[in-house]
């Protein structure tokens, strides 16, 4: 039946994570560093909010853009942590996690014949739903940089048809963030190019290096910008599916629109669930960020032992060690990491350019299989060294 | 107590076994500062000691667990502190707290077998002088103790490999 397939979704090639995914699943007694979800599930109020719900049969559908509560709460949320305000009945909409937000802004920001920057190396599904739309992805490297985005990488790879730039910071899979003083000179780019952002701000409440923030709170971004954020990471709340974007009023009514004919709404438990996410779940957000700064800790302590190099990560739950002087491929490396090694991490190469030579690795695992895995891991590139020519 | 005493004490009770070396990479502190910040908390006895939390009904089903609620009179100048100390120093008695409320001390008391429990209630804490009376509860399961949870039910559920 291939025949009937549009050419469109013919031409995007099936995720590299896929073919690990199977290799991983076949083989035994292996510590997975290649999981990009919490290690948490949500704090159990939060459960316990969500069957109330169920139990008192609150299903029904919900408005299209989501519960009133939640988009309140959401406001509030942006307004305390990152100084920008929305207004919730025009600038918010609530969607099926994080990643339906950033389908429905490109579907209503981009088409055939525009182009969108993508900063890489980053996660895997920015550049399948841009040719999805239409649209061309513009890779933009950012390996030069430490990982972080810069005008110069921007000018080279921009175009007279670019309409978007699509950022997340901080990153998946390099953990790299950026300052304000960072986003400053992107965002008169950004004016100069008439180019709105979607920044994927899902890792926004995981950075370790002081506050987090929003693009959006740059007063000249604010009206640029499309926030997309969710509940997946800084809740613990992945299988709930639940995610959000803020933005200016006319973006907003559009993908609004789309999301009302394609998903109608958000899950109503998830909504719940979110709106107690946010009333009484904060602590809990800080709890788990401080958890998995010790363990960020620990694994750059193990990479520097183990005399890998790796770029201090300062957010998200990654570190990215490049690992090209073991004279092998990312792919070479995580396949031997895995048979030989019994540890799973992500080649590097999957998550676009500036991604080879490096390899992913989740430190969203228990502190007790954390150092399980950097122990195997510490013996095999001692075992590698070894068989490296002189 | 410092922050960094707290994230100490935090990991610690969490796993007794995390080695200074573990802890100091957790932290980003030079080994030689935890291991100082250990050192005063065990002088200072906020750390007692490190032990096992262990499931004793697994191996063992005839264990028997009662909390025994006591009512006594209390020593002019000294309060409920010698008969309290009376009665932890018996082997048996795993817990002692002074409580607030419809009686004086709670005790936890351990034995092999009711019949140990038994004896151990009306031979040595009723016979305390100023023991007023005793009400023995036995524990039938125990599900959470010192926040761990015995059996616990939530696996990783997660996939091995997502984006």
């Amino acid at each position: 039946m291939q025949r009937y397939i549009v050419p469109r979704v013919q031409s995007i090639p099936p995720s590299g994570i896929r073919a690990f995914f199977d290799l991983v699943q076949s083989s035994k007694d292996v510590i997975s560093l290649g999981v990009g979800e919490p290690d948490f599930v949500a704090p159990w109020h939060v459960r316990d909010a969500a069957v109330h719900t169920l139990e008192r049969g609150k299903l029904a559908y919900t408005p299209n853009a989501g519960l009133i509560e939640l988009r309140e709460e959401i406001g509030q949320y942006m307004h305390d942590r990152f100084g920008v305000h929305y207004e919730p009945t025009s600038e918010v909409i609530v969607t099926v996690g994080g990643s339906e937000a950033i389908d429905l802004a490109l579907r209503v920001l981009v088409q055939e014949g525009d182009d969108v920057l993508v900063p890489e190396p980053t996660y895997v599904s920015y550049a399948p739903v841009t040719t999805l739309c239409g649209a061309t992805p513009i890779p933009v490297s950012t390996a030069e940089h430490g990982f972080v985005l810069t005008v110069e990488a921007l000018e080279r790879a921009v175009t007279p048809r670019t309409k978007v730039l699509l950022a997340c910071f901080p990153s998946n899979p390099t953990g790299a963030t950026m300052t304000r003083e960072q986003w400053l000179p992107i965002a008169a780019f950004a004016k100069q190019k008439d180019i709105v952002i979607i920044s994927d701000e899902i890792y926004a409440e995981l950075t370790y290096n002081g506050d987090p923030i929003s693009v959006a709170s740059l007063p000249e971004l604010r009206d640029r910008t499309v926030v997309v954020s969710g509940f997946s990471k800084a809740f613990a709340m992945t299988g709930w599916r639940i995610g959000y974007a803020c933005g200016h009023r006319d973006i907003i009514a559009a993908m609004l629109k789309v999301h009302q004919y394609t998903m109608m709404c958000a899950p109503t438990t998830s909504q719940w669930a979110a709106v107690q996410s946010l009333r009484e779940g904060r602590a809990d957000t800080a709890r788990m960020v401080a958890s998995y700064n010790q363990r960020r800790r620990f694994v750059l302590t193990s990479f520097a032992q183990m005399g890998m190099q790796c770029h201090e990560p300062t957010g998200a739950f990654y570190a990215f060690p490049a690992i090209a002087s073991f004279g092998l491929s990312d792919e070479q490396f995580a396949k031997r990491l895995l048979l030989e090694g019994k540890v799973a991490a992500i080649p590097g190469s999957v998550f676009g350019i500036g991604g080879e030579g490096h390899i992913r690795c989740s430190y969203a695992t228990s502190i007790q299989q954390l150092t399980i895995a950097m122990e195997r891991m510490q013996a095999f590139v001692t075992a590698l060294r070894v068989e490296m020519p002189e | 107590m410092t922050p960094l005493q707290r994230q100490i004490l935090d990991l610690l009770t969490e796993d007794a076994r995390r080695d200074i070396r573990l802890l100091a990479a957790l932290l980003g502190e030079d080994e030689a500062v935890v291991r100082d910040a250990v050192q005063a908390l065990e002088d200072d006895r906020v750390i007692v000691k490190y032990a096992t939390v262990c499931n004793w009904s697994k191996i063992d089903p005839q264990r028997v667990t009662a909390l025994i609620e006591v009512t006594m009179t209390p020593e002019r100048g000294r309060g409920f502190d010698a008969m309290a100390e009376h009665m932890y120093l018996y082997p048996e008695v795993r817990s002692v707290y002074l409580m607030s409320g419809a009686y004086d001390l709670l005790v936890e008391v351990e034995g092999a077998n009711l019949r140990d429990i038994a004896t151990f209630v009306s031979s040595k804490l009723s016979t305390i002088e100023r023991v007023l009376s005793t009400k023995t509860f036995f524990v039938l399961k125990k599900y959470k103790q010192d926040g761990i949870i015995f059996e616990q039910r939530t696996k990783d559920e997660r996939m091995s490999v997502t984006p």
